[in-house]
């Protein structure tokens, strides 16, 4: 289950709207080992593509690096679909490397309403997981 | 000669949870074929027939070898070598 506060939810959403209908991408990151998302990171998506995101390399160095002083880890990666459902594709399967984040998919293929659907993605198996929204406010 | 490698979590498994090992070498080529013989399966990791496998991303200190030669960057003493898995996908 993820557990998140609303508000960060609502900034994920934001971003993917505001790429749409290129794909949005980022982190949220929290101290590690507490499962707890706190700090939302919008990620600039190098590949600018409506059908594939890529961090960019120097923008991920800086932000781990960052993380890492902060004693945090990626609570969450998120990313949107925008033609498509929000579910883990072939490729985010293949690409999901972080062993211990929830993967939170935004689809942006309805212009009124935001599918938003969380996932773990380990050696290549997806469980979908639910949502929990907390009252917590977003730093 | 120590240079510091920085391990990313799903590549610890090679390392026995390690988050970073020391290796030597002039090049990265060599300093991976280093650390492939205290830590087996790692260069496959890293490597593939192209040179540098494209969905990761190696940094010599503050820079991505990826500009600096690949597996021809030079290397030395009080370098830090990190590695970090690409964040990639899309809708396929």
């Amino acid at each position: 289950m993820l557990t998140i506060p609303r508000a960060l939810v609502d900034q994920v959403i934001a971003h993917a709207r505001a790429d749409h209908p290129d794909e949005a991408c980022g982190v949220i990151a929290g101290p590690a080992g507490s499962d707890r998302a706190e700090r939302f990171i919008a990620m600039t998506n190098a590949e600018r593509s409506p059908t594939f995101y890529r961090f960019d390399s120097m923008e991920q160095l800086r932000v781990w690096r960052e993380m890492d002083e902060r004693e945090e880890e990626p609570v969450v990666i998120y990313h949107s679909h925008t033609a498509t459902e929000a579910y883990p594709s072939r490729t985010d399967i293949s690409y999901a490397t972080e062993p211990s984040a929830h993967y939170l998919l935004v689809s942006t293929r309805e212009p009124d309403e935001a599918e938003v659907r969380s996932f773990l993605i380990v050696d290549g198996q997806v469980t979908e997981e639910e949502i929990q929204f907390s009252g917590g406010a977003a730093e | 000669m120590a240079i510091d490698v920085r391990i990313p979590t799903i590549l610890r498994t090679f390392t026995g949870g390690a988050k970073s090992v020391e290796g030597s070498g002039d090049t990265l080529d060599e300093l991976i074929a280093d650390l492939d013989t205290r830590h087996a399966g790692l260069r496959g990791r890293l490597v593939d027939d192209s040179g540098l496998r494209r969905f990761v991303n190696v940094y010599l200190n503050d820079e991505d070898v990826r500009f600096l030669g690949g597996l021809d960057a030079k290397v030395k003493d009080g370098d830090t070598v990190t590695v970090l898995p690409a964040v990639a996908g899309g809708m396929r």
